[in-house]
């Protein structure tokens, strides 16, 4: 499998190992949407479990997106990972599985990383108005968005 | 590809319907605070008349970041956090915390701690499913099994109390394997608890399986086909009711579920009532396993040779287990140092939460609470 | 003036028949009075025989065995903040309860509790009752739509659809009913409550078993319709706890809120009359033809004082069981003194010309509390309809079925 993706996308697929029995592939983030549609047509990971993402702020690249994938005939995960800057947007998924909708709303709320194509794109868990992507290393543990709790809640801090 | 991405469009609310009495639709908020969305979950519903036209779930009233939480916590300290996602199966999220870092460590838990990890896992699986049907079955209408249900569960509540002095939110398990050696007398409780149990949950079905009310209530009410499950990512019971032979013990087993003998049950059409009965079958199927268990619990040590400060290499792992409500994943990034990098946790509640507009569009409004409760959501995992 | 009520006392008609204001007036305030108090014990034995059916005490504090636990929630409810919301239409939000409990407190003027015992004796009883007791509906759709807020608006437009649809059923339970009354005896066909009762007496057979199982099929039906009509479990639909909050009640506290707890209980007191009247024979005692003789007449007679003396024993029994412990005195004293009130009522009871006197009213009562029971009971199984499968019950079965076993009693009633 990891040659036929390689033979096709040549260096687009950074890195193709595996880690405690674990696989995962780097592939550049242009590649994306093609990568994860041949995943799921040909390879037949039909399951998109999770997607979710980290920051390093000390990369160029700050943001790693991460895609698990399991296929139920294969009985098999897979890691699809990609590295973009904060600049960047990652396409959307959510014609692929239907399940990416809310989990790449997360990613959003959490990291503010962008999606696009995606049909609904807004804050999922933290309230709408909300300013700051928590999940982000420069975010701090006990930092809020002062403002809107003082708007909303009326009080001077949620601690 | 499938029809799932259609339904999950958004629900037109920007014009919110001022004057109801002009229109046919109308639009009404169920939650926060309403006595069946188990919690804090707030559901916009469009209505024509008692018909649902769409809705949109609100969520994260109960937010208290857990994944940043864990970036600032040493590994071992953010073990009782897990508790607090699905509170009503801490067991099984400590057990997939800690394989998830002892798998990261690439280190071992010895057969004993296995045995004790499989028997308070199944234990609370029993008395996650019992809650869902109390609270169900409080939904549709029978406010009797409720309190049945809970008398049962109690007894599962106050095993978990002897092995490790709390009910709920349990704290049982440690990186490495268990804390705490069994009690005096563990299994033969255990055992009687078996025995105990058993009748009842005959007793909940005489209630409820053959009842022409709850049979008109639950079949062919939210019906999701395998293949919407498959694309919307719903896991569990729920995506065993429509046909999907697929639970994580049986296919990527974990702790010493491998040495165990028991079925998956499914069911057929994936409505509401297959899922009860898959819920049913699934607590049976508990009950053996941990009679198995109890039977051959191995003597030995109960936790690993650990060092003292828990210190993983560097690098990612993905893990996941079968919890009550589907399947609970840890991802895990480590840079080395004695906190995680990264920690995602992969919650089943808010990933099948999301098929619940699939499964009520054109229902009426009383199968949207039938739904929510058949979904069996926590919304402490929901949100996190 | 003791002959005057002497008089009263063993007369033979109705106060309504008899053209006696003041009397009628009195019969109207014991009415009242009893059905009062009727509520507040069924309150109580609901919480009791619920929460008994579902594994637990019910209420234990309020009192021995929570027996003042009802008195405690009443006057909660008279002290509590008296809430309207700012966007209700006031005037509608302050009619609505009032309406409902009086349509279901006037219900009661045609009820016969005894062959004398009723206000009034109308020729048209049954006709009245059924127009009374539905139009409730109005005061539940007037709190609905008073509300302003969407909950109480789709419950009360679930009552009104729901209402409307059983009330048919209902309607062709009881013609057959009345049908009944008439059929064998050319020109004895009433439509007044006593007098289906006093046919049932000629007839010696109760309406339930006539032309078996015809009458029986018309009870089941009137007995389901009846659920339905009085919003209660499984067709508690208007009402749906974990659907509609509280359905039309939502916005309504405090003594508003009780007003439509007292109506929904009388309510079900009063369909539960009808019922009795017509099929399960009134006033009359069990087995009239049956065990027949002055014996018999004497044993069924000495039921209501054993019943009270029974409760007594009972009162008695939970004294001897209460801890010895100084903080119970009080609650020991006071399930004494209850015993000894219940047990003082049995005695009068035993008295020849009040057992002959109030014979009818306790058969009546015990009818319509085995049925106020089956209340309770449904309540604690069924899960509850949705409300297509509530609609499709009422018009699909239940309807057919009645017209059915109307045309059959009148083919039976012309052959047999």
């Amino acid at each position: 499998m990891v040659a036929m993706l390689k033979g096709q996308y040549g260096s687009g697929i950074r890195e193709a190992n595996s880690y405690l029995g674990q696989n995962y592939l780097v592939v550049e983030a242009s590649l994306i949407p093609e990568v994860l549609q041949v995943l799921r047509d040909r390879e037949q990971f039909d399951y998109c479990v999770d997607i979710t993402a980290a920051h390093y702020p000390q990369r160029e690249k700050q943001f790693d997106v991460i895609w698990i994938l399991y296929s139920f005939a294969r009985n098999e995960r897979i890691r699809v990972k990609t590295m973009i800057a904060e600049s960047e947007s990652v396409p959307s998924s959510t014609s692929i599985w239907g399940t990416s909708n809310w989990l790449e709303r997360e990613v959003y709320d959490m990291f503010g990383i962008r999606f696009d194509g995606h049909p609904d794109l807004k804050r999922i868990l933290l309230p709408d108005g909300w300013k700051g992507h928590p999940l982000r290393k420069d975010y701090g543990i006990i930092q809020q968005d002062q403002e809107w709790v003082q708007i909303n809640l009326g009080i001077e801090s949620g601690q | 590809m499938t029809d799932a991405t259609k339904y999950l469009s958004r629900l037109e609310l920007g014009q919110p319907d001022q004057t109801f009495l002009d229109s046919n639709e109308l639009i009404i908020n169920m939650g926060p605070q309403h006595p069946a969305t188990h919690g804090v979950l707030r559901v916009i519903l469009k209505l024509d008349g008692e018909k649902v036209l769409g809705t949109e779930c609100v969520i994260g009233y109960l937010h208290r970041g857990v994944e940043k939480i864990a970036e600032h916590r040493t590994y071992a300290m953010f073990n009782p956090y897990v508790d607090r996602m699905d509170y009503v199966a801490a067991v099984s999220n400590g057990l997939g915390y800690c394989e998830a870092v002892e798998k990261l460590m690439n280190i071992q838990a010895p057969p004993r701690a296995n045995y004790i990890r499989v028997i308070l896992t199944e234990l609370n699986r029993l008395a996650s499913h019992m809650l869902w049907l109390g609270t169900h079955a409080l939904d549709i209408g029978a406010i009797t099994p409720l309190f049945y249900t809970f008398r049962d569960r109690e007894e599962i509540l106050k095993i978990f109390e002897k092995y490790c002095g709390a009910r709920l939110t349990t704290h049982a398990f440690r990186i490495g394997g268990c804390q705490y050696e069994t009690y005096e007398g563990f299994e033969t409780e255990v055992k009687k608890f078996l025995k105990f149990v058993a009748p009842k949950i005959d007793e909940y079905e005489e209630l409820l399986t053959t009842n022409r009310i709850w049979v008109k209530r639950t079949r062919d009410v939210g019906v999701i086909s395998a293949k919407d499950c498959i694309a919307l990512g719903v896991t569990g019971p729920v995506l065993r009711a429509s046909g999907v032979k697929w639970d994580i013990r049986k296919a990527q087993p974990y702790a010493a579920y491998s040495d165990f003998d028991f079925e998956i049950p499914i069911g057929e059409k994936g409505d509401t009532y297959d899922r009860y009965i898959v819920r049913m079958k699934e607590m049976r199927q508990s009950l053996r396993i941990i009679e198995q268990a109890v039977g051959k619990i191995p003597e030995g040590p109960i936790m690993a040779k650990i060092p003292k400060v828990i210190k993983p290499p560097v690098g990612e792992i993905y893990h996941s287990i079968e919890a009550p409500k589907g399947e609970l994943g840890y991802f895990i990034v480590s840079d080395g140092s004695t906190q995680p990098y990264r920690l995602r946790v992969r919650p089943p509640s808010f990933v099948n939460l999301q098929a619940l507009d699939m499964m009520v569009r054109g229902a009426l409004v009383a199968d949207v609470i039938a739904v929510i409760g058949t979904l069996d959501i926590v919304l402490g995992e929901v949100d996190r | 003036m003791l002959d005057y009520i002497t008089s009263y006392l063993k007369s033979d008609l109705t106060p309504g028949a008899a053209g006696n204001v003041l009397w009628a007036f009195v019969y109207i305030l014991l009415i009242f009075l009893g059905l009062s108090v009727a509520v507040i014990a069924m309150n109580w034995l609901e919480r009791k025989i619920l929460a008994h059916m579902q594994v637990r005490l019910g209420p234990m504090r309020v009192g021995p065995h929570g027996l003042l636990q009802p008195v405690a929630d009443a006057l909660k409810l008279l002290i509590k903040e008296d809430i309207m919301p700012a966007e209700a239409d006031k005037v509608v939000f302050w009619m609505a309860p009032l309406f409902v409990v009086m349509t279901a407190f006037t219900v009661f003027i045609v009820v016969p509790f005894g062959p004398t015992h009723a206000v009034t004796d109308m020729n048209i009883g049954v006709l009245f009752m059924l127009g009374v007791s539905s139009l409730s509906v109005l005061g539940i759709v007037m709190a609905g739509w008073a509300s302003n807020s969407h909950y109480p608006l789709i419950g009360a437009l679930r009552s009104s659809a729901q209402m409307v649809s059983y009330e048919i059923a209902m309607g062709l339970a009881v013609i057959s009913a009345v049908l009944m009354s008439s059929l064998n005896q050319a020109g004895t066909g009433t439509l007044s409550m006593i007098g289906l009762v006093q046919a049932q007496q000629a007839q010696h057979t109760w309406f339930v078993f006539k032309f078996f199982p015809l009458g029986l099929i018309a009870f089941v039906i009137f007995a389901i319709a009846m659920v339905a009509e009085t919003n209660r479990a499984p067709f508690d639909l208007p009402e749906a706890e974990s659907e509609l909050t509280a359905g039309f009640h939502t916005e309504y506290s405090g003594f508003r809120w009780s007003l439509f707890f007292l109506a929904e209980y009388s309510a079900m007191i009063a369909v539960s009359s009808i019922a009795v009247t017509l099929w399960l024979g009134g006033w009359m005692r069990p087995f009239p033809t049956w065990l027949s003789g002055e014996t018999w007449d004497l044993v069924f007679s000495l039921f209501p004082g054993l019943t009270f003396i029974f409760l007594a024993v009972f009162a008695f029994v939970g004294v001897v069981r209460m801890p010895k412990h100084p903080y119970f005195r009080i609650q020991t004293m006071g399930l004494a003194g209850f015993g000894a009130v219940l047990g003082l009522i049995g005695l009068v009871l035993f008295a020849p010309p009040v057992r002959d006197r109030i014979q009818d009213i306790y058969w009546f009562s015990v009818k319509v509390a085995v049925s106020m029971y089956m209340y309770i009971w449904y309540r604690g199984t069924f899960p509850r309809y949705r409300f297509d499968q509530l609609m499709k019950v009422g018009w699909k079965i239940l309807l057919p079925v009645g017209i059915g076993v109307l045309i059959l009693t009148a083919i039976a009633g012309v052959w047999l």
